[in-house]
């Protein structure tokens, strides 16, 4: 069912947790499938310095939410905005048809966690 | 990672029993003829067909052999009893009254039915999945005219009140079919003790070939064939009979008849041992059915703040098949509907797990897997965002 990638993520997921005083969360739920994830990130000089996540779902889910923060960490805001759930599925060598829903979701949470982070700058500056 | 592989899924496919092989074997290359033919293989053919429609109606005590359909499954007898009998009888009546909790195979004829002109109700069940008697009594009329409650529903294992459903049914002139997939050759099943009109069994769910399976039809209870051809199964169900699978599945039934009970004490023992080592061991876990209406081999449980498929993985990596009603398992994404009906909540219902026992699990194995447990549902915790902070530590 899943590949070999994906179970890889299930296993030993990475930048899996919390980060304390995030410079921005972003959380997403799946109202169908009831599946939810939540982004931590932490912002230096426009490049996401650490992630993290937090995941309630399907062993997809938890591969996407593992796999999303891969791609993120290290990259500057924009670039992180750019990610796609393709770009999550076709990492992780694809996902099953009935699945794609929840990379749509790592890839959702991250960018409202960037969305989050750029509110709480625009309150800072005010 | 570990080498055990250890097999409690037994609910969704069960081994073909060895004695039950080695039974079918010589139909498949020393007794090929086919049972309508007059020459002497034929005849041979005729005579095992026989033989395996006595065992069955034996099995759950119909009156007579002459009473048992041999189909290719329990879906095929549940699509045969409901739009079978609503088409031949619809100038009786068009009500039909099911519970929420069936089996798909019961409910998609059912709800295809009331696109065709029949009306449908779905009665509920309590929190243990048992049918709700007033509703069904309150929803009865003149006007319907087959009741199709399951005997024991695979996912929760809760056991019906047949017999007192029954007295409700026929006091109305409607009639009763019971979907016995779970039950037939796992538990007692007596079509004449519960008046019982109509009744699916399975053959994989007692150690027989999968592909075979079969309805009883009380005498005098008329349905309207699904397949028409050259008139088999006395013109209800055409095409050349699976004498190989219908020979395992006889097979199976008159072993399952003989040693039920036994078994039974067994797969009862190791269940409540399961359940007790369980639901418990952690904090917010709980047990799905009912709590001693239930299947022997049946033991469901559900886990707050994590998802069904992420355990099933996990146990599957330690070499442990089981099943989940969990929707990220099934060709659909909702929660099961069995669950739902049973007032869980989505996310509750996304938590749970089955074991289904079987004839080669052991207590060692009970106790490995009850072992396993706890720190699977610690590790998957860890990783929800649900999980409140007190349980984090």
């Amino acid at each position: 069912m899943y590949t070999e990638k994906v179970m890889e993520h299930f296993r030993n997921p990475h930048n899996m947790g919390e980060i304390p005083n995030a410079d921005g969360v972003g959380t997403v739920v799946n109202p169908v499938c009831g599946d939810m994830m939540t982004i931590y990130i932490k912002v230096k000089d426009n490049r996401i310095e650490d992630i993290k996540f937090k995941t309630f779902g399907c062993g997809a889910a938890v591969a996407t939410s593992s796999m999303v923060t891969d791609l993120a960490k290290g990259k500057t805001l924009e670039e992180a905005m750019k990610i796609t759930r393709g770009d999550v599925a076709d990492e992780l060598g694809g996902l099953p048809p009935i699945k794609m829903h929840c990379s749509n979701l790592a890839a959702d949470a991250l960018h409202v966690a960037i969305d989050d982070y750029h509110k709480k700058q625009k309150e800072m500056n005010k | 990672m570990s080498a055990k592989r250890i097999y409690m899924d037994y609910t969704a496919g069960k081994p073909v029993d060895a004695r039950v092989a080695e039974a079918m074997l010589p139909y498949m290359n020393t007794f090929y003829g086919n049972p309508s033919s007059v020459h002497s293989l034929g005849q041979e053919a005729k005579r095992a067909l026989e033989e395996a429609r006595a065992r069955v109606a034996q099995l759950i005590n119909a009156e007579k052999k002459e009473s048992i359909l041999f189909t290719s499954g329990a879906t095929e007898s549940n699509n045969t009893a409901i739009k079978g009998f609503a088409y031949r009888n619809k100038d009786k009546g068009t009500h039909i009254i099911t519970s929420s909790i069936e089996h798909m195979s019961v409910m998609n004829p059912v709800k295809y039915l009331s696109t065709k002109g029949f009306k449908a109700t779905f009665l509920p069940v309590d929190q243990h999945g048992v049918v709700n008697l007033e509703s069904l009594e309150r929803e009865l009329t003149d006007e319907t005219i087959i009741v199709s409650i399951m005997h024991a529903n695979g996912e929760i294992g809760t056991i019906q009140p047949i017999a007192e459903i029954s007295q409700l049914v026929h006091r109305k002139k409607a009639i009763l079919h019971v979907d016995a997939t779970a039950t037939a050759g796992q538990i007692p099943v007596d079509v004449q003790a519960d008046a019982i009109d109509l009744l699916t069994i399975s053959s994989n769910d007692m150690y027989g070939p999968k592909g075979t399976g079969a309805l009883y039809l009380k005498q005098g209870v008329r349905v309207e064939p699904l397949i028409h051809g050259g008139g088999q199964e006395q013109g209800l169900r055409s095409g050349t009979e699976s004498l190989p699978t219908i020979v395992g599945f006889g097979k199976a039934a008159e072993l399952a008849r003989i040693e039920m009970q036994m078994e039974n004490e067994r797969l009862i023992k190791l269940r409540d041992k399961f359940i007790k080592g369980l639901v418990g061991a952690v904090p917010y876990s709980f047990l799905n059915g009912h709590p001693t209406k239930r299947l022997p081999n049946n033991v469901a449980v559900r886990y707050s703040f994590i998802e069904g498929e992420s355990m099933l993985l996990s146990l599957d990596m330690m070499g442990v098949a089981a099943s989940s009603g969990s929707a990220c398992t099934a060709k659909t994404l909702e929660p099961s509907h069995v669950l739902i009906a049973t007032g869980l909540k989505h996310e509750e219902a996304h938590g749970s797990l089955l074991f289904t026992l079987g004839q080669q699990n052991t207590e060692e194995e009970v106790d490995y897997v009850i072992g396993l447990m706890p720190g699977i549902v610690k590790r998957l915790r860890a990783m929800s965002p649900l999980t409140p902070k007190e349980l984090k530590e």
